[in-house]
């Protein structure tokens, strides 16, 4: 590791703790309905869509209004798909030949689930409209429906003896009002002046200097950049996602882009703590979040510095660059790979699969424990919630309380939902990719370890709702496309209708008075018992499978074996 | 305090409860009966499966015999292990039930007719609404309440207590209980509760756990190792196929074997909290009742370690029963030692505990020897409501003492008048907390007398003590304010509620609820009833009234009102025992991966055998050693689950990182060496 | 969940509009009135004719240029319609084979810096490392038959630093330094 590099790591977490506050803040009061200077449009908004804006919701309606928000989207993102021949905005002519049932499913739900988890060649599959209007529009709409649980459960901890949790309606178009949209409108700006493209134009078709042809891909690229960071949804507008030049041109673009994804999660933190009117709070779930962070950066940056010994044998200095920009460098891809797999963003600056072994691990983890370091929009608050009720429950008995967490009580209702959600995901990825190391092995490329490595990096990514890859797995198959999709699916709704039903069996609960008796959960004792938690429980899990590839594939390496 | 069937003393490890908790282990692995423990029915299932494959290879001489069987014998320990932990916390309580049991001779009751007339009856054929008749040497034939008569009754079977206590009609001293003897006299009871239905009868089911269902935060926790076991589960079923990948693409090695992933499996699920769960609650109602406590379910057991405020009676409970003089004030132009000795004369006839303390401390702080005044020369005025005074005439003098009122009524009346003296000196009492008597002789007043509340000792340590576990405690008292507010300081109570009805007590009671408090308190009358139900643990005083008794959810044999802070600490001590034993079992998992996961892929990828850390001998005797271990340390940590972690009084931090310490770290570290060892034990013995 | 089909439908139509096609649109017509260069691709055009893109690096086979990356980028590399990784792991006997025959064809003997033997993760990575250029600089100065120093001096030139000072790594474009040298030539 360098100076510089290390440099690096620490001004990107600094900005994130500096912007944590602002945006908290500013959410904090947009979901509360505190700021009025988009009212109009909200209200608009309400009276097209027919609701009642002051209309409140039991946690079941609330979780049916989002089931049906996402059926919709779902069938319309698909509908979009297999019409894209027939529809405008075409240039490249891309019919229904390469947009199959089973692919357009796979990306429906991918997009619907804020995985985006792309089975296709954006620029080799995907016409302008469809990018537009079913991509784009869903990189806004389901990232802005993960806000709403977020808030949702977040006023369950707030409340007492509420029946209700707020209006999904209300919190899905301020969450895109408010938040998403301006701030992506000024992204999508400054991407482009630094070279993101953002044009409808045709492919331009070029002549290179040694006069072979290269044919340019072209698009409205910027306007999906921003969202596709800010909304952690990482589906590229090209297959090479923002290792792209024209998605992320400069180091400063992916300065920007990183920053990007974790600040409304970072944000979420501190509205957390406001909410629920202690600020303490939310600033020991930032904690923990930050030491997982940081330790996951500097192994990837350790191990990605010290390379390949294979290729070292061959003369390579200079650590892993294969699937890494020169303009980015080993650091920058490193931060980059591990703040994509903690949110559930999925964008990558450079190939994953190419990693070193414990490189590879990290970004595996990172996503196996439920991308609860910072994680996604609303996606990482739940998540990371679902843990502090875990860790509570179990360590919080020690002190000789019915364990609580801010006040509420943790009871079996709230254990049974953690647990259910930790089941459903750790089902859909151990199950689908004991099944995939047995069907789905034609498409990996490469061998060993290091491809069953492939296979459980897909499922773990599907169902953690993350979309990056381990990349040179075929996945456009109707078996991964069908197996993803569900994985997806699982991964997104198993959690978020438990964490709902926690939200309302929470603000139904009486708010506990603090006394020297109650657990503190603000404190570093609190921030080592959530971090031992997340580590532990997610390491349990999935360690024979990790054992089995990036582990197995790091012993082999030191050997010198190859496949 | 004596010993009753409740709470003698028995060592942990009695050979009888020993016996019976073997036998009872073995019965226990009625897979019908193991269903309600989700992580040792899967054990048991796993055990099974690889009994029925050990056959299998024995019949085909494929496998390696040895090894799985020794495998399979240490699985089913493994279950008889978890079942023997429970079977020992039920066996101490069946043993104490059939002592208890041993009381209940059906006895002849003489049951008076609707005419009259008094027939012989057996006890057995009581109903609820029956009169009887006991007389000396009578057992009580049920419960009841005395209806006419008083008698002195032995309630050592109940209590353990052989002092005798007085059972009158009328008051809160009518209950009485079937089982215990009338030493003297004669009472009518009318009887309260059918056969079968007595307090002996709950008693006995109580005690053996009959009844016994499993609490909020049990059930909670089920659900979570359960969970956590469904979760290993699908780790180690899907291994298989990872395993057959990793073969194929090694071109080397062979899947683990079944009794391997079933030996990871029942070492990675949580079977050690899991075995002892059921342990630690009987346990926990076992503790309270050898504090001579019976809750009626462990649910209240469970609701006292989560108590936010508890609710005091003054008397009895902070302070000793009774005041006690301190100090005498004269008023101005009256001597120390004359104001002294009028009160001691005047205290002479007075046999109350206070009187008492006037006299000796006139002697102790003047030298005032008690004189033996005759009747000849002396006329004593008893203590009557009407005058609230007392004293003697004598020698001419008018000595009387009493309510500051009174006593300048008294003056009044005798031609003279109190000075306003007397009644600030009287206020200035008050205000510290303490009761004023004044004092006069005929019509010229002399002072006042300071009686004081005298608070326990100890009181105020275990008062901080319960402010440091997060616990806020209330004085609950008929005094005025003044008076409790002093007291209340004095105490370091953090509460008190002043001239207190019963009705207060409930609302206060309520109040605290609302805010989302839970609330104990202890009462013995009927009046107490509605509060005790009300409160979250309510412990009645076993002399108190049959329905204080049946509106809490403890009772108090000894009827000690402090008594109520020990049952805090048991449940405090009962849920830490639980969450202690859940970190231990999770994190013991880490180390027991690093003994068979490298043993497991060493065979394909032969580098994994980097991760074996504690250098095992070989994959047969890591796997072997993990699974001994993982059994031993459920019969290693069955005494603490019955005795309960040790729980020092103190806020929730200090707590958590001690217990985080011990249990997380601990558990996380522990099984390294122990392993270890074992590895060694085993390679040593040949056994692998 | 049924009776709020129609609201959800609503409102995906609703945002349909708003962030599919009014939010592109309008930051499209930003774009092309703000940045119409970065927005149309930061093309490069000589003799009147497009010949790349200073973002998007090409082919460079010749002795005379420096080199770019290996590109894993559709079948020939840098296919700019096709980006992508080579996705080789790092126990890929693969990737140690082109690794090999890469350094080979580069003609170089001892140690290299591992840009210039590794594929980029898009394919179209526009730079290599000051180092690899500096690698080149004999070979092009020879085939060229400029001066060792002429050509050491426009490296230099169009080595870029870290963004502000610490951001990414320090790089050149190969493209843009073609250009030059051919510049150069003419």
């Amino acid at each position: 590791m360098t100076s510089n590099g290390v440099l690096q790591v620490v001004v990107f977490f600094l900005l994130i703790v500096l912007a944590a506050r602002p945006f908290g803040v500013y959410m904090a009061r947009v979901f509360s309905g505190e700021f009025a200077f988009l009212r109009a449009m909200e209200r608009f908004f309400y009276r097209v869509v027919g609701v009642d804006a002051n209309q409140e919701q039991h946690w079941t309606q609330y979780a049916g209004s989002l089931l049906s928000f996402s059926f919709v989207s779902f069938l319309f993102t698909y509908l979009l798909q297999r019409l894209q021949g027939v529809l405008p905005l075409n240039p490249a002519g891309f019919g229904t030949e390469v947009m199959t049932p089973e692919l357009a499913f796979n990306t429906a739900v991918s997009f619907v689930t804020n995985t985006n988890w792309q089975a296709y060649g954006g620029e080799s599959t995907m016409s302008y409209l469809v990018q537009m209007a079913a991509l784009t529009v869903q990189n806004f709409a389901s990232a802005a429906a993960g806000l709403a649980v977020a808030i949702a459960l977040t006023r369950g901890f707030a409340r007492q003896q509420a029946s209700s949790i707020g209006n999904f309606w209300v919190d899905l178009t301020r969450g895109v009002l408010y938040v998403l949209l301006p701030l992506s409108v000024v992204g999508a700006l400054f991407f482009c002046s630094q070279g993101v493209i953002q044009n409808l134009s045709a492919y331009t078709q070029v002549t290179t200097v040694e006069g072979r042809t290269q044919v340019i891909a072209q698009g409205p690229v910027a306007s999906q950049e921003a969202i596709k960071m800010l909304g952690t949804n990482g589906g590229g507008f090209f297959n090479a996602n923002s290792s792209h030049p024209f998605e992320n041109p400069t180091p400063l673009t992916n300065l920007v882009q990183m920053l990007m994804i974790f600040v409304i999660p970072a944000g979420l933190t501190y509205t957390f703590g406001r909410m629920t009117g202690d600020q303490r709070q939310g600033w020991a779930i930032f904690s923990a979040m930050a030491v997982l962070f940081l330790a996951g950066v500097f192994v990837v940056y350790g191990m990605e510095q010290a390379g390949n010994p294979e290729l070292a044998r061959l003369g390579v200095v200079g650590g892993n660059m294969e699937g890494k920009e020169v303009r980015f460098g080993i650091a920058a891809t490193a931060l980059f790979a591990t703040i994509t797999t903690a949110a559930s963003c999925g964008a990558v600056n450079g190939m994953h699969d190419s990693l070193t072994p414990l490189g590879g691990l990290v970004p595996l983890f990172n996503m196996q424990t439920g991308e609860v370091i910072f994680g996604g929009v609303g996606a990482g608050l739940y998540g990371v919630l679902l843990f502090a009720v875990l860790a509570v429950f179990i360590a919080g008995l020690m002190v000789g309380r019915t364990p609580e967490y801010l006040g509420k009580k943790i009871e079996g209702k709230e254990v049974k939902m953690a647990m259910l959600a930790m089941i459903a995901t750790a089902a859909a990825i151990l199950l689908f990719t004991a099944a995939g190391s047995v069907v789905g092995t034609g498409t990996l490329n490469n061998a060993g370890p290091h491809g069953f490595a492939e296979i459980l990096y897909a499922y773990t990514s599907a169902a953690a709702n993350n979309g990056s890859a381990f990349a040179g797995i075929g996945v456009n198959t109707p078996w991964y496309n069908v197996t993803l999709g569900i994985a997806m699916l699982v991964g997104r709704f198993f959690i978020i209708i438990p964490m709902l039903a926690v939200a309302g069996s929470l603000a139904a609960k009486k708010k506990l008075p603090v006394t020297t008796g109650t657990l503190p959960t603000h404190g570093p004792l609190f921030v080592t018992l959530l971090v031992g938690t997340i580590v532990i429980v997610g390491a349990l899990t999935f360690f024979p499978a990790l054992s089995l590839s990036p582990i197995a594939e790091h012993f082999l390496l030191l050997e010198g074996r190859l496949f | 305090m004596a010993t009753s069937t409740l709470s003698q003393k028995r060592p942990l490890f009695d050979p009888e409860i020993l016996g019976r908790a073997v036998r009872d282990s073995f019965v226990k692995l009625n897979p019908a009966q193991l269903l309600k423990n989700p992580v040792i029915f899967v054990v048991e299932a796993g055990a099974a499966l690889s009994s029925v494959l050990l056959i299998r290879d024995a019949a085909m001489g494929t496998a390696d015999v040895w090894f799985n069987l020794q495998i399979t014998l240490w699985l089913w320990f493994t279950v008889l292990f978890a079942n023997f932990a429970e079977a020992m916390a039920e066996a101490r309580g069946k043993a104490q039930a059939d002592t208890l049991r041993k009381t209940k001779s059906d006895s002849l009751a003489h049951r008076v007719t609707a005419k009259g007339a008094v027939e012989d009856v057996a006890a057995s054929q009581l109903r609820a609404g029956d009169v009887v008749i006991c007389e000396a040497g009578d057992t009580i034939p049920g419960d009841g309440e005395v209806i006419d008569g008083i008698a002195t009754v032995d309630e050592s079977v109940i209590t353990g207590e052989s002092a005798p206590v007085i059972r009158e009609s009328g008051g809160d001293r009518s209950a009485v209980t079937g089982g215990t003897r009338v030493l003297s006299d004669q009472i009518r009871i009318r009887i309260t509760s059918n056969p079968g239905e007595t307090f002996l009868d709950r008693m006995i089911a109580l005690v053996e756990g009959a009844e016994r269902q499993k609490t909020p935060n049990e059930i909670a926790l089920n659900i979570l190792i359960a969970g956590l076991t469904l979760i290993f589960l699908l780790a180690v079923v899907t291994l298989q196929p990872f395993a057959q990948y990793s073969v194929n693409a090694a071109g080397t090695g062979t899947a683990p074997s079944v009794a391997v992933l079933v030996s990871l499996l029942v070492c990675l699920i949580p079977t050690t909290i899991g075995g002892l769960l059921s342990a630690i609650g009987i346990a926990g109602m076992d503790r309270v009742m050898q504090h001579n406590v019976l809750a009626m379910s462990g649910k209240a057991v469970e609701a006292a370690g989560d108590i936010n405020t508890l609710l005091l009676d003054k008397t009895g409970t902070i302070t000793i029963g009774n005041r006690q003089a301190v100090e005498f004030l004269p008023l101005a132009g009256v001597t120390d030692v004359e104001l002294a000795e009028a009160a001691q004369l005047s205290s002479l006839a007075d046999e109350t505990p206070e009187g008492r303390s006037v006299v000796v401390l006139a002697k102790e702080k003047y030298g005032l020897r008690g004189r033996e005044l005759a009747q000849h020369e002396a006329t004593f005025v008893p203590f009557s409501a009407y005058t609230r005074m007392s004293g003697v005439d004598w020698n001419g003098g008018r000595l009387r003492k009493g309510a500051t009122a009174s006593i300048e009524q008294f003056v009044k009346e005798e031609g003279g008048s109190a000075p306003d003296q007397l009644r600030e000196l009287a206020e200035g009492i008050s205000r510290q907390g303490g009761t004023p008597l004044a004092v006069a002789n005929g019509k010229r007043a002399l002072g006042v007398i300071h009686l004081k509340d005298v608070v326990k000792g100890g009181m105020k340590e275990r008062l901080a003590e319960l402010r440091r576990m997060g616990i806020s405690t209330v004085m609950i008292t008929g005094d005025n304010p003044l008076t409790a507010a002093a007291i209340a300081a004095e105490a370091g109570v953090d509460n008190f509620l002043a001239q207190a009805s019963p009705a207060d007590k409930l609302n206060y009671i309520k109040r605290e609820q609302a805010e989302g408090r839970l609330v104990a308190m202890t009462g013995d009358g009927t009046n107490d009833a509605p509060a005790l139900a009300q409160a979250d643990v309510g412990l009645a005083m076993n002399t108190g009234t049959m329905a204080a008794k049946e509106a809490g959810n403890m009772v108090d044999l000894d009827s000690n009102p402090t008594k109520l802070i020990e049952v805090v600490a048991i449940g405090k001590q009962l849920l830490i025992t639980r969450g202690a034993l859940t970190t231990f079992s999770i994190a013991n998992d880490v180390a027991k991966y690093f003994a068979i996961l490298p043993a497991m892929f060493m065979a394909i990828y032969p580098a994994m055998g980097q991760l074996n850390v504690m250098g095992l001998h070989n994959p047969k005797s890591a796997v072997l050693s993990a699974v001994i271990f993982n059994a031993l340390i459920i019969i290693v940590l069955v005494p603490l689950a019955l005795r309960g972690v040790k729980y020092r009084p103190d806020g929730a931090e200090a707590l958590l990182r001690r217990n985080l310490l011990v249990y997380g770290l601990g558990g996380l570290i522990v099984p390294f060496p122990g392993i270890w060892l074992l590895d060694r034990l085993v390679y040593a013995m040949g056994l692998v | 969940m049924w009776t709020q089909m129609m609201p959800a439908l609503r409102m995906t139509l609703l945002l349909t509009v708003l962030t599919g096609l009014i939010y592109p649109g309008a930051v499209t017509a930003l774009c092309q009135a703000l940045f119409p260069a970065q927005a149309n691709g930061s093309l490069i055009v000589r003799n009147g004719k497009v010949i790349g893109s200073a973002l998007i690096g090409q082919n460079f086979a010749g002795e005379g240029y420096f080199h770019p990356r290996p590109s894993a980028a559709g079948a020939d590399g840098y296919d700019a319609a096709a980006s992508g990784g080579s996705n080789l792991g790092p126990t890929s006997r693969k990737l140690m084979e082109r690794v090999k025959q890469a350094k080979v064809a580069e003609g170089i003997e001892g140690p290299v810096p591992a840009d210039l033997l590794t594929a980029s993760g898009s394919g179209l990575d526009p730079h290599i490392s000051p180092e690899s250029a500096e690698l080149q600089i004999a070979r092009v100065a020879k085939a060229r038959g400029m001066s060792f120093q002429a050509v050491a001096a426009l490296v230099r030139q169009y080595t870029e630093d870290r963004d502000l000072g610490f951001l990414g790594e320090a790089r050149v474009n190969v493209l843009l330094l073609n250009l030059a040298l051919d510049e150069v030539r003419q």
